[in-house]
């Protein structure tokens, strides 16, 4: 069956749609909460998203294919993405996805923990740079890292 | 010295609407409705603003290339996007201050007469977006935003668009691309989006903390601002206090790095090595070289820029190749693949200095890159060719006639780039721990 938005999220589309002279140009926006409602842009979804705004599956494909935010791939439960950037590399930014590896249980860039919960990516700079070294998991940021900090989140998010 | 662009930081709810008209804020919006456009056009070029995003072009002359007999709707685009690595000052602005920006913005679209204008905030910026719709929630509800300002009969709609992780979009033609729902595939200019921007219509880009400056600029006057111009700058690396600061523009780079207000020196005792100053984009300076002022002009003639005031010190644990190679391969990520020079001249060289960096490299390499930079220099659509390849090859130094020679990490450094040929390691010895 072809996916739709639920309810809350159908409101924020049409508000969203509101905003622009042309429906296309809520491509992203769309984009977006299409990947909170259903976690990652599938095919499926992708359809959901042309017909949302009156444009062929291949427009939408074109754009999620092109920003490294839209995924194609469901990620754990705790998305961590670290700066690797020059600021955050000269601070540490490799120590700490090696470090994240090992509290993890999972490779940067190598899908999901066994449990589900974490995915690491290297990305490059998060606009976050005089706070290094720093990562961003799911939508909030992290900084200022240190060895005691990262032992207190990923402690906390295994009990969770 | 006292704050203006960052007065609100620190201060318990700041971005509560009300807590910034305690402040004083929306003072100057309802002065500006009074004025006309063309005087606030005026304003900003007597004032004699340069854009904070990058490129530091006269904003109130960009704003009088809108033409004046295009019968389509102008807009307004707030470059919020952010991603010039070493930039991390918008963020403070919209942050702690969302209303100061809102009123900038207000104005500026009075200004050129916008009646829409997006704010293309970067995709990760999740609680800048968020506290910004909140602050323009609580600007319509009192009727600083919406149909008829403060009973002036102008009517402006303002909307958060957030990106989706790509650092080409901060590029204005390659925003407007983005905007309208494609790839961000920078434009081939002219036609400029002054006369053909978003939507095929009028459109100013400008960087968010340049469209705050009205806002200070109508509440102290010209004179003041041109004795007092307040600017930020991004402190990042290695660093005992990095952070977001607000000096007068002009500020000496050795202030900022070694003041008390500032940054307070090198960390744990450490040599200072090199400082890129104005984001990843701009030539590299020597240590020796840092005793300079941090304005457009200053460090143009030095050989640099001030670009967008995001300034990566590193120490003497820092290995020029290692951060080189980091770099590169930044930009090689974030071409966005349209010309052939930037997207295979990236990869290419990314190639070679991970093959210097880990003992494989030969001597004709270095040549090699030179060469391969500036093949690519200068023959692309947008300046994302040019900052992959000054790094290499160096930015042309209006000072020796556009010569290419003098700025770039390898003619700066080339003893570090043929130690580690010659050796097979690196030059840099002590290890940096991190904490
Ligand atoms: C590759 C590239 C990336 C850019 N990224 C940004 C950016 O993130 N933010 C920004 O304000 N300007 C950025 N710019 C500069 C913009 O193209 C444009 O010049 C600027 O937004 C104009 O604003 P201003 O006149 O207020 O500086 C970038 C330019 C290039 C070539
Ligand atoms: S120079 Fe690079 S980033 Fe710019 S348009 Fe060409 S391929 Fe794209
Ligand atoms: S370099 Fe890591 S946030 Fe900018």
């Amino acid at each position: 069956m072809a996916l739709e938005f639920n309810a809350e999220y159908k409101k924020q589309v049409d508000w969203t749609l509101s905003r622009y002279p042309k429906k296309e140009a809520a491509m992203l926006p769309v984009l977006h909460l299409a990947q909170y409602q259903f976690g990652y842009i599938s095919t499926e979804v992708m359809e959901l998203v042309a017909k949302t705004l009156d444009v062929p599956v291949s427009r939408v494909q074109d754009v999620v294919t092109f920003y490294s935010m839209f995924r194609e791939q469901p990620v754990g439960k705790y998305h961590i993405q670290v700066c690797h950037t020059l600021a955050c590399a000269i601070n540490g930014g490799a120590q700490v996805v090696k470090y994240l590896e090992e509290k993890c249980g999972v490779k940067a860039n190598e899908g999901i923990s066994a449990d589900g919960k974490f995915s690491i990516l290297r990305v490059e700079c998060l606009g976050s740079c005089s706070t290094s070294p720093m990562m961003q998991v799911n939508d909030d940021y992290y900084e200022n890292l240190t060895k005691a900090r990262i032992d207190e989140l990923v402690e906390k998010w295994k009990k969770e | 010295m006292e704050k203006v662009l960052t007065k609100m930081v620190g201060i318990e709810n700041s971005r509560n609407i009300d807590v910034y008209l305690k402040s004083g804020g929306y003072q100057a919006l309802p002065k500006a409705l009074k004025m006309t456009p063309d005087q606030l056009v005026g304003m900003m070029k007597d004032a004699g603003v340069r854009g904070r995003g990058g490129a530091g072009f006269p904003t109130g002359m960009k704003w009088s290339f809108l033409p004046k007999d295009n019968p389509n709707p102008r807009y307004l685009l707030c470059n919020a996007d952010e991603s010039e690595p070493g930039t991390c000052k918008d963020r403070v602005l919209m942050e702690e201050d969302p209303h100061q920006v809102i009123e900038g913005l207000a104005i500026s679209s009075f200004a050129i007469q916008a009646h829409t204008c997006y704010i293309y905030i970067r995709g990760e910026y999740v609680n800048g977006a968020q506290v910004l719709n909140k602050a323009i929630q609580e600007a319509y509800d009192k009727g600083y935003l919406g149909k008829n300002i403060l009973g002036s009969g102008f009517d402006l709609d303002i909307t958060v668009h957030r990106g989706a992780g790509a650092y080409i979009c901060g590029e204005e033609t390659g925003l407007i691309e983005s905007l309208e729902g494609k790839r961000g595939w920078p434009r081939i200019k002219p036609p400029f989006p002054a006369v053909y921007g978003v939507f095929g219509s009028p459109t100013i880009v400008n960087n968010v903390e340049t469209l705050v400056t009205p806002v200070h600029i109508i509440n102290r006057g010209i004179q003041w601002w041109k004795d007092n111009e307040p600017k930020l700058y991004c402190m990042s690396g290695h660093l005992n206090r990095p952070g977001v600061f607000e000096a007068k523009i002009g500020i000496n780079l050795k202030d900022l790095i070694y003041g008390d207000d500032y940054s307070q020196g090198i960390a744990k005792g450490r040599k200072l090595k090199a400082v890129i100053p104005g984001g990843s984009s701009v030539p590299v300076l020597k240590a020796d070289e840092c005793d300079v002022a941090m304005d457009f002009d200053a460090l143009a003639k030095a050989g640099s820029a001030l670009g967008s005031a995001g300034c990566m010190v590193m120490d003497e644990t820092t290995c020029m190749v290692n951060a080189l190679w980091n770099l590169i391969k930044f930009y090689a990520h974030e071409s966005c693949g349209q010309c052939t020079p930037c997207r295979e001249g990236g990869h290419w060289m990314e190639m070679v200095l991970g093959r210097i960096e880990t003992g494989r490299g030969r001597m004709e390499d270095l040549d090699l890159m030179l060469e391969t930079a500036n093949n690519i220099a200068g023959r692309t659509i947008c300046p994302l060719g040019d900052a992959l390849a000054w790094p290499i090859a160096g930015m042309p130094d209006k000072n020796k006639g556009g010569d290419l020679s003098g700025n770039s990490f390898v003619t700066k450094f080339r003893d570090e780039f043929e130690y580690h040929i010659t050796n097979k390691k690196c030059k840099v010895t002590i290890p940096h721990e991190w904490n």
